[in-house]
């Protein structure tokens, strides 16, 4: 068995996006629903939604002094917004749900293999 | 020993695909092949070659690779960790033992198909894929993948490792997908393949139209998926397209090189055994009622290969062919050759009606659709549509024969400015 972080990705800055509108509401299900199947299967390693790319601080040291940057780390557009660590038999298995988990989310993840 | 570049071209796929199932790792394998080819040219010519001489081939380098392993006892233990390719368990022969270098390994067919998979895995760019299965299962070397391709070699050299290592990161199996992911699979399979082939049949660059050793390995590589899986009535439909469409080959250039269009060929050159053989695929996927794309257009192929002169094409079957095909594929390719196919039958203006139908912005940078244009503008006596036409074309065409011929239509026109 393999681990893989599957993240998700969103083009638009999604600090603004309201979680009460009906799209939210059904992705919101969609993706409930492939959390339980994944818990269900053994592929769930653990998965999460992110608050707002807005919310992160960078952090350094240079000379044991900490220092911090309010923002995230890259300075583009596109953010993640989530991500799973999932468990699967091989790359063809990770990626079927990976191929889920973008049906769900309704936009496009990357999955990426971990080093263990 | 003249034949033993052929045996090596030969064998090398197949031998690499099966050193690649025992030994779990594609780098291993690749190197333990071409030790046992160097062991080849230094035997061979004084013992004459082996009569297995995959299986010769395939046990020696899996014997090499099994040494090197031993003296490289780290190695061993990376290779036999977690990263070791993962094999399925419907294997058509045991994973001999890795240790009894006695055991004799035959060459598995079923491992070609095994690599033509992880080749062509959909992870993989189309171009690193069509690398990939050149490097491994047509055994060129990678100074010929990027004179093929008009590209530096070392951009192919990363390719291929960056393919490979991500291909092993990802935990990638060796084996046939599942049939519920075949079908996509599958097609990203016959998609390099094709890729592989037309660029045999008309040479991106280059001083020649055509390069036949592309074009013929295409046609073994899609011999063997064909043989391995005869349930594919597609798998059939490439092999098909490919020898019906090779089959006019000796016809498209003249003696001083320059190309001959189809309605101009004189079909008496054109290979009548490869046409019988694609002729029988065609018969045999089609009466398996799973029309796809590769299927029609082998179909359409077939067509023009039964008409013994150009006047006597059915163009209304051929036309029928390319409304099916347009309702699998509803791309602008696709509706332009129906355009042209339809300017056959019915005539000038309503090839010219069905042309100006298409979604010109999304053609304008292929070549053929120009070149389409051009011809039908100037059968409607358009001729300086024509020659603007021909022009564009003339300026998306790389291939100098190709280019030296769509001048000469060009010029042709331009002097005959029929009202």
């Amino acid at each position: 068995m393999a681990q893989y972080l599957v993240s998700v990705w969103h083009d638009e800055d999604y600090s603004t996006v309201d979680f009460s509108q009906p799209d939210m509401q059904r992705i919101g299900a969609q993706v409930g629903a492939l959390n339980e199947e994944m818990q269900t299967s053994g592929a769930w390693v653990f998965g999460t939604g992110l608050r707002p790319a807005s919310s992160a601080t960078v952090v350094r040291t240079a000379g044991g002094e900490v220092s911090m940057t309010d923002g995230p780390y890259a300075e583009t557009k596109e953010q993640m917004g989530g991500f799973w660590i999932i468990e699967a038999p091989d790359f063809d298995a990770a990626l079927e749900w990976a191929g889920k988990a973008a049906a769900a989310c309704e936009g496009p993840v990357e999955i990426r293999p971990t080093d263990g | 020993m003249a034949d033993l570049d052929e045996v090596f071209r030969r064998e090398a796929g197949p031998c690499t695909a099966t050193l690649i199932r025992v030994l779990g790792d594609i780098d291993l394998a690749e190197d333990a092949v071409a030790e046992a080819f160097t062991i080849a040219a230094a035997t061979w010519p004084a013992h004459g070659i082996p009569p297995n001489p995959g299986g010769w081939i395939t046990t020696t380098a899996r014997n090499r690779a099994i040494d090197r392993l031993r003296r490289e006892a780290s190695r061993t233990d990376r290779y036999l960790a977690a990263n070791r390719l993962q094999s399925d368990d419907m294997e058509p022969a045991p994973n001999p033992d890795r240790d009894d270098l006695d055991a004799f390994v035959d060459v598995v067919p079923d491992d070609q198909l095994r690599l033509m998979f992880l080749c062509c895995h959909p992870a993989l760019a189309a171009d690193t894929q069509v690398a990939m299965t050149l490097r491994l299962l047509g055994g060129m070397e990678t100074p010929e993948i990027a004179r093929v391709f008009l590209v530096p070699e070392a951009t192919v050299a990363q390719r291929i490792v960056r393919a490979k290592r991500k291909l092993r990161d990802n935990h990638a199996s060796y084996r046939v997908p599942r049939a519920p992911e075949l079908p996509d699979r599958l097609h990203a399979v016959l998609a390099a393949i094709y890729l592989i082939y037309t660029e045999g049949h008309t040479a991106t660059a280059g001083p020649s139209l055509t390069r036949v050793d592309l074009s013929s390995e295409a046609i073994r590589l899609g011999r063997v998926l064909a043989g391995l899986m005869p349930d594919e009535p597609e798998a059939v439909g490439l092999l098909a397209l490919m020898l019906l469409t090779e089959a006019r080959r000796p016809a498209r250039t003249a003696t001083d090189g320059s190309l001959v269009r189809l309605a101009d060929q004189d079909r008496g050159r054109w290979d009548r055994s490869c046409i019988d053989e694609g002729h029988r695929l065609v018969r045999a996927c089609l009466r398996r009622n799973q029309p796809g794309a590769f299927q029609l257009q082998a179909a359409i192929a077939a067509v023009h290969a039964d008409a013994s002169t150009a006047a006597a094409t059915d163009w209304s079957q051929i036309v029928a062919l390319y409304d099916q095909l347009f309702a699998l594929r509803p791309n602008p390719v696709v509706a332009l050759n129906r355009a042209i196919a339809i300017g056959e039958l019915e005539g000038v203006d309503a090839g010219s009606a069905a042309l100006d139908d298409l979604d010109a912005a999304a053609l304008d940078a292929y070549q053929p659709f120009h070149s389409g244009r051009a011809d039908l503008f100037a059968r409607a006596g358009r001729g300086a549509d024509a020659v603007a036409a021909y022009n564009r074309a003339i300026e998306l065409s790389a291939n100098p024969t190709e280019r030296a011929f769509l001048e000469r239509q060009r010029d042709r026109c331009a002097a005959d400015p029929r009202p």
